[in-house]
């Protein structure tokens, strides 16, 4: 292979080189007035690839994942997406139905507070159910059914299934969370520190679900969190971020056993050993 | 026979931002070849950059200066330039690491660790299931424990595990760390096995062996590493 291509960041990399990405994203800016939130991010994320983002709070993790995920215009930059059925698509550029319908369907979006994410005046089983119905399932039972299984699969009891979500705990809630993302089956996840709050058990069986899924089903997914030991076992990439910007990448394996960055050598040096 | 890996130039150095930016050199300029069905043996004394080299060789590591060729399928992918996507392939695909520490996440059972290899290469459940199986009972791991997660696993046992996740793909190259440092003298005697029938197949191996009876009995050539040492 040629090493002048090789060292050029990978969304800049012609797209012949880049057959199979699910994301570009490139010179990605967001600003607060004249405070920066993130500023000129660019990757590409591949089906069966986490990357992970770290970072101290307000270092833009959060700002750059709702950029990434349409919830927020970007000041400047690219996001595109390889949409199942119609190429490559600015997702900025995209029609607001079409993007609110990727939104339902092809992607997940679990926000750091699950009541951000979920209908709290509906049952456990609506709350996972309302994505396959807006995917376009009509048969009654199994959209029930689904729903029941899920719970099963991030450890709620289900016998909750026509519980009301405010009866949850906060744990609970973030798996419901979960379920009702993954329940569509997406191709792309975004994620806002998925595992806090919850047991460590959970978390485990959480990260465990997780990997076998983007390992069978191929799902990408971008996470944002604090917890490195999170992030090692769960994002084959990592992007560290300070200030809005990416001060470090790489192989998430490199970054932690072998980081160069200042800011990611304190990062790593700081973590407790359980 | 091919060269499976070609290091040439290879330079590598620590920079400790937190303690004044001190520079500590490892190695510099260090050139290796590893042919198929060949097993380089690292030398050198404790910190004489043994386990660096080794991990830089999977790419885990990421060295100053200098090339790390790697033959992948039928073409060739220099470790230190290529892009992250394609270095996750090389590691799935052609290179098996196996290091001092397990790492795993907690619940899942021994045998989902020792499978999992070969379900991200896209063997089904079943398949990858029976070969961990088969080679959990080979490195003596009590079937009882198959079940078990490893994390409350003695070390010896971990390493078996970790062995047995490193030998399941049968990857054409395999970098090993001490991989017999706490076993016993029967599993010793099972992973010289494991790594005489790995050459056979035409695997590359490098790896660090402390045990003299493992080295002598799999090792075709020694690694000097001091005098890549000496040049940095």
């Amino acid at each position: 292979m040629s090493a002048p291509e090789a060292l050029l960041p990978d969304a800049l990399l012609p797209d012949a080189l880049l057959p199979d990405a699910l994301l570009k994203v490139a010179a990605l800016t967001h600003l607060y007035g004249r405070r920066v939130g993130c500023r000129d991010v660019g990757f590409a994320l591949w089906p069966g690839e986490v990357m992970g983002v770290v970072g101290e709070s307000g270092s833009g993790k959060t700002t750059l994942l709702h950029c990434l995920s349409g919830m927020l215009a970007p000041s400047a930059g690219t996001v595109h997406y390889r949409t199942r059925t119609e190429g490559w698509q600015d997702i900025h550029r995209l029609p607001e139905a079409r993007r609110r319908l990727l939104m339902r369907t092809d992607w997940g979006i679990v926000h750091q507070n699950p009541r951000d994410g979920l209908r709290l005046g509906v049952s456990a089983g609506a709350n996972i159910g309302e994505r396959l119905l807006a995917g376009g399932v009509r048969h009654y039972g199994r959209v029930r059914a689904e729903a029941e299984a899920w719970l099963g699969e991030v450890e709620i009891d289900r016998a909750r299934l026509d519980d009301l979500p405010s009866r949850f705990s906060g744990g609970m809630l973030q798996r419901l969370q979960i379920a009702r993302n993954l329940v569509t089956r997406p191709r792309l996840i975004f994620m806002d520190e998925p595992t806090g709050g919850l047991d460590v058990s959970v978390q485990a069986r959480l990260l465990d679900l997780l990997r076998g899924l983007v390992r069978d089903l191929g799902l990408a997914a971008v996470i944002v969190t604090h917890d490195l030991a999170v992030v090692r076992l769960l994002a084959h990439r990592l992007m560290v971020m300070k200030e809005g910007a990416v001060v470090e990448s790489g192989l998430t394996d490199q970054v932690l056993d072998d980081p160069r960055h200042p800011y990611t050598q304190l990062l790593v040096a700081s973590v407790l050993q359980g | 026979m091919p060269a499976m890996i070609e290091v040439a130039g290879l330079t590598k150095s620590f920079t400790l931002h937190g303690q004044g930016g001190v520079r500590i050199p490892v190695f510099a300029g260090l050139g290796l070849s590893v042919a198929a069905g060949e097993c380089l043996a690292l030398d050198g004394p404790s910190g004489s950059g043994k386990s660096t080299l080794l991990r830089s060789l999977y790419a885990n590591y990421r060295p100053d200066a200098g090339a790390i060729r790697v033959r992948h399928g039928d073409g060739v992918v220099d470790m230190m330039t290529a892009p992250p996507h394609q270095i996750l392939a090389v590691r799935r695909a052609t290179i098996g690491y196996v290091s001092q520490f397990l790492r795993v996440i907690p619940r899942v059972p021994a045998l989902a660790v020792v499978a999992e290899p070969l379900r991200v290469l896209g063997v089904e459940l079943a398949v990858a299931e029976r070969r961990a199986a088969r080679l959990l009972a080979r490195l003596r791991i009590p079937e009882r424990l198959w079940t078990l997660a490893p994390a409350t696993f003695s070390g010896g046992e971990q390493q078996r595990i970790n062995l047995a996740r490193g030998f399941i793909a049968g990857s054409p190259i395999l970098l090993l760390d001490e991989p017999t440092a706490s076993l016993d003298h029967a599993n010793r005697l099972t992973v010289i096995e494991l790594i005489c029938a790995a050459k056979q197949a035409g695997t590359a191996v490098v790896g660090i062996f402390h045990d003299r009876e493992v080295r002598d009995a799999v090792a075709d050539r020694v690694f000097d590493m001091s005098r890549a040492r000496d040049a940095a």
